[in-house]
C-alpha cells in the first residue's frame, strides 16, 4: 500500500470518526456520561501524547507534566476572562492587573507558549540530571510553580488562591476534538521528522547519539519545551472543560494518571496513549460506576459495592497492565492503515498459499 | 531572649517533624541504596500505618493496638515487594519505578474505598499526647520524645548494619548487586528485609507524626513521603546518617519558613532545596560519588 492512500484512508477515518462523534452528540442528551467521557478523553489524550513525546521517545522521565498544565490553563483563563466580568472574578484583588481579554484560539497558543518558556527556564538546570533524578527535580518544579500560582502576593495576577471563572468555555465536543488532532498531528510530525529521530537516538544510546554528532542538550531542551507546550494547551482545554480553575487541583496524582494512561497506551506509541486515554478515563469515570452502588440479586445483597470501590478495581486492573502487560496495549507499534492491510494481505495471502 | 521564646515553638516543632521525616526517609534510602528505585508507595505506606492505627484503636487496648501497627505494616511493606517489584526485578529501572506509582494509586483508593472518603479521626496516644512546657514554649510530649526515639532506632539500625550478618549482606548488596548475587547473598530475603525495615520505621514514624495532627486522609502521606524523599537525596542517597541529617535540616527549615509568615512556601522551599542541591552536588551531603561506566 502507498503511503498516499495510507494517509488519505487515515485522513478518511478520522472524518468518520469525527462525524461519528458529532452524531453521538445530537443523538445523546447533553449531559450524557458519554459526552463528559469524550470531552475528557481528548483533553488526556493530548497531554498523555505529549508526555509520550518527551518520556516515551526521548527517554526524559519528567513528571513536571501537571505544573505545566498548571500554567497552560493559568495563562488561559488570566487572558481569555471577558474585561467586564474581571471585576467579579477578581473581587478580592480590585479587578486584576490584566486590563484584555483576547480571542479563544490566542489564549489557547499563548497557554502553550507561556508552558514552553517556562519548561525552557526549569529546562537550563534540570535536564542535567539523570533518570530518577530528573523524575523528582520535575515533580519538584510541578510543586512549586502550584505554590507560586496560589501565592497572595500574585493575586492581582492569579487571584491567590481563589478560582478563576467566567472565561470562554465550548459546550460542543468538536472544539476540544478538533483542537486534540491539530495538536498530535503536529507532534507526529515532529516524531517522524529528523528532529523526532535525534529524541529516539537520544533514547535509545545517548553516547552513541552524541558521537553521531547530535546536540544532547539542545534536542533534549527542545523535546522539554515541546512536550510542555502541548501539555499546556492541554491544561488550557482542561480549564475550558472544568469551566473554572483553581491551582489546588493540579497536583502530583494528576501527572501519575497521565503516566499511567502513557504506560497503559505503550511507551513510544501516540496512537496507544490516545487509545489508552479514553479507555483510561471511560472506565475509570463511566464503565467500572456500576461497582460503586449497592447491587441485590434476588435478596442476595453482592458485597464489597460501595462508593469508591470502582477506584480499588480500577487501579488493580492498572496494577495487573503495569506489573504482566508492560509493553501496554501496543507497545511501540502504531496503529496505522497500512499496518491493518499488512496484517490482512499476510492472514489471507498465507491462507492461499495453504490451498 | 524575645527572639527565643518567639521562636522556640517553631524550633521545637521543626525538630519534632525533622525526627518524624527522618524515621520516613531511612526506608527511602535503603530501598534506593538497594533496588535504585525511588519507592514512591513508601509515603503511602505511612498513610496505611496511620489508618490501621485509626481502625485499631477503636476496638483494642494501647498495648494491642502498637504491635498491631507495626506488624501490619511490616507485612504491607513486605507484600508490597513481593507482588509490584520483585516480578520486575530485571526489568528496566522505568518500569518498577512505575510500578511503585501504581502501588500508590492504589494504596491511596485503597484507603479512599475504606474510609468512605472522611477524614479520619486520629486517636490521641495517652502519654506522647500530653502537654508540657519548655521556657516560653507549651507542646506536646511528642516533641521531645520524637528526636530521642529517633536517635536511638537510628543508633540501632547503625550497629544492625555494620555489626551483623544481614548487615554486612545489605552493604554488600548495595555496593554491587550482580556480585554479591554470585556469591552466594540471596538476594530476594536481603531486600525483603530492607522493606521490613523501612515499613517498621514509617511504621513508628506515623505514630508519632500523626499525634500533632487531628486526622488523617487518603493523601496524607504523600506530602511527608516526598519531602522524606528530599531528605534522603539531600543527605546523599543510600546513607543513613545523611538522610536522618538531611530530614532534621528540612524539618527545622520548613518550621521556621512556617514561622516567618511564609507558608504557602514551606513545601516550596523544600524542593528548591531539592533541585538546589542536585544541581550543586548531586550526590548529596554524605552521598558517595559514582562513575557511569560506559
Amino acid at each position: 500500500m502507498s503511503k498516499k492512500t495510507n494517509m488519505i484512508i487515515s485522513a478518511l477515518l478520522l472524518l468518520a470518526l469525527f462525524g461519528a462523534v458529532l452524531g453521538l452528540e445530537q443523538m445523546l442528551p447533553p449531559t450524557h456520561i458519554a459526552l463528559t467521557v469524550l470531552k475528557k478523553g481528548c483533553i488526556y489524550a493530548l497531554v498523555a501524547v505529549s508526555m509520550n513525546l518527551l518520556n516515551g521517545f526521548t527517554g526524559l522521565f519528567s513528571l513536571g507534566q501537571a505544573g505545566f498544565m498548571l500554567i497552560g490553563a493559568y495563562t488561559y483563563g488570566i487572558l481569555t476572562i471577558p474585561v467586564a466580568d474581571r471585576a467579579s472574578v477578581y473581587q478580592y484583588f480590585d479587578g486584576g492587573i490584566v486590563q484584555f481579554s483576547v480571542p479563544v484560539i490566542v489564549g489557547l497558543i499563548a497557554a502553550g507558549a507561556a508552558a514552553a518558556v517556562f519548561a525552557w527556564l526549569i529546562g537550563l538546570p534540570v535536564l542535567r540530571l539523570k533518570s530518577d533524578y530528573l523524575a523528582i527535580a520535575t515533580l519538584g518544579f510541578a510543586e512549586i510553580i502550584r505554590a507560586f500560582f496560589q501565592w497572595d502576593k500574585l493575586g492581582r495576577l492569579t487571584n491567590g488562591s481563589n478560582l478563576l471563572r467566567k472565561f470562554p468555555t465550548f459546550n460542543s465536543i468538536a472544539f476540544p476534538f478538533i483542537v486534540t488532532v491539530i495538536c498530535i498531528g503536529i507532534m507526529v510530525l515532529i516524531i517522524n521528522s529528523s528532529y523526532g529521530r535525534a529524541f529516539r537516538a537520544i533514547r535509545d544510546d545517548e553516547i552513541a547519539a552524541e558521537a553521531m554528532g547530535i546536540n544532547l542538550a539542545k534536542h533534549k531542551r527542545m523535546a522539554f519545551c515541546i512536550s510542555s507546550f502541548f501539555a499546556g494547551v492541554g491544561g488550557g482545554l482542561l480549564a475550558m472543560y472544568q469551566t473554572s480553575i483553581q491551582a489546588a487541583t493540579f497536583r502530583s496524582s494528576m501527572t501519575y494518571e497521565i503516566l499511567l494512561i502513557v504506560v497503559i497506551g505503550g511507551i513510544g506509541s501516540v496512537t496507544g496513549s490516545c487509545i489508552a486515554a479514553f479507555l483510561f478515563i471511560a472506565s475509570s469515570e463511566w464503565w467500572l460506576r456500576f461497582l460503586d452502588t449497592e447491587m441485590y440479586i434476588g435478596s442476595f445483597k453482592v458485597p464489597l459495592l460501595r462508593t469508591g470501590f470502582r477506584k480499588v478495581v480500577f487501579s488493580i486492573i492498572v496494577m495487573a497492565v503495569v506489573l504482566f502487560a508492560r509493553r501496554g496495549i501496543m507497545g511501540n507499534r502504531e496503529f496505522s492503515v497500512s499496518g491493518i492491510y499488512d496484517f490482512f494481505k499476510k492472514k489471507f495471502g498465507r491462507k492461499e498459499a495453504a490451498k | 531572649m524575645d527572639f527565643i521564646s518567639k521562636n522556640l515553638p517553631y524550633l521545637l516543632a521543626g525538630i519534632s517533624v525533622g525526627g518524624q521525616y527522618a524515621l520516613i526517609a531511612i526506608g527511602y534510602t535503603m530501598v534506593y541504596g538497594i533496588l535504585r528505585l525511588i519507592n514512591f508507595a513508601h509515603g503511602d505506606i505511612f498513610m496505611v500505618a496511620a489508618l490501621v492505627m485509626v481502625y485499631a484503636s477503636a476496638s483494642f487496648p494501647l498495648y494491642v493496638t502498637i504491635p498491631l501497627v507495626l506488624i501490619s505494616t511490616v507485612l504491607i511493606g513486605f507484600l508490597v515487594e513481593r507482588v509490584a517489584y520483585k516480578p520486575l526485578r530485571d526489568a528496566p529501572r522505568m518500569s518498577i519505578m512505575i510500578s511503585a506509582i501504581g502501588v500508590s494509586y492504589l494504596l491511596q483508593n485503597l484507603a479512599l474505598y475504606i474510609t468512605g472518603g472522611l477524614a479520619q479521626i486520629y486517636p490521641s496516644i495517652p502519654l506522647i499526647s500530653n502537654s508540657v512546657s519548655i521556657g516560653p514554649a507549651t507542646t506536646k510530649v511528642v516533641t521531645i520524645v520524637t528526636p530521642v526515639l529517633t536517635v536511638l532506632l537510628v543508633v540501632l539500625l547503625m550497629w544492625l548494619i555494620n555489626h551483623t550478618k544481614i548487615g554486612m549482606a545489605m552493604r554488600a548488596v548495595a555496593n554491587d548487586f550482580e556480585t554479591s548475587r554470585l556469591m552466594g547473598i540471596k538476594i530476594n530475603s536481603v531486600i525483603s528485609m530492607t522493606f521490613i525495615i523501612g515499613s517498621f520505621l514509617a511504621a513508628v514514624g506515623s505514630l508519632l507524626y500523626f499525634t500533632n495532627y487531628a486526622s488523617v486522609v487518603p493523601t496524607s502521606g504523600a506530602m511527608p513521603g516526598l519531602k522524606a524523599f528530599v531528605a534522603a537525596v539531600f543527605g546523599g542517597i543510600g546513607s543513613i546518617p545523611g538522610a536522618v541529617i538531611g530530614a532534621f535540616i528540612i524539618g527545622i527549615c520548613e518550621n521556621i519558613i512556617k514561622g516567618l509568615g511564609w507558608t504557602t512556601f514551606s513545601d516550596a522551599f523544600t524542593f528548591a532545596l531539592l533541585i538546589v542541591i542536585l544541581i550543586v552536588k548531586p550526590t548529596g551531603l554524605f552521598g558517595e560519588g559514582a562513575s557511569d561506566k560506559v
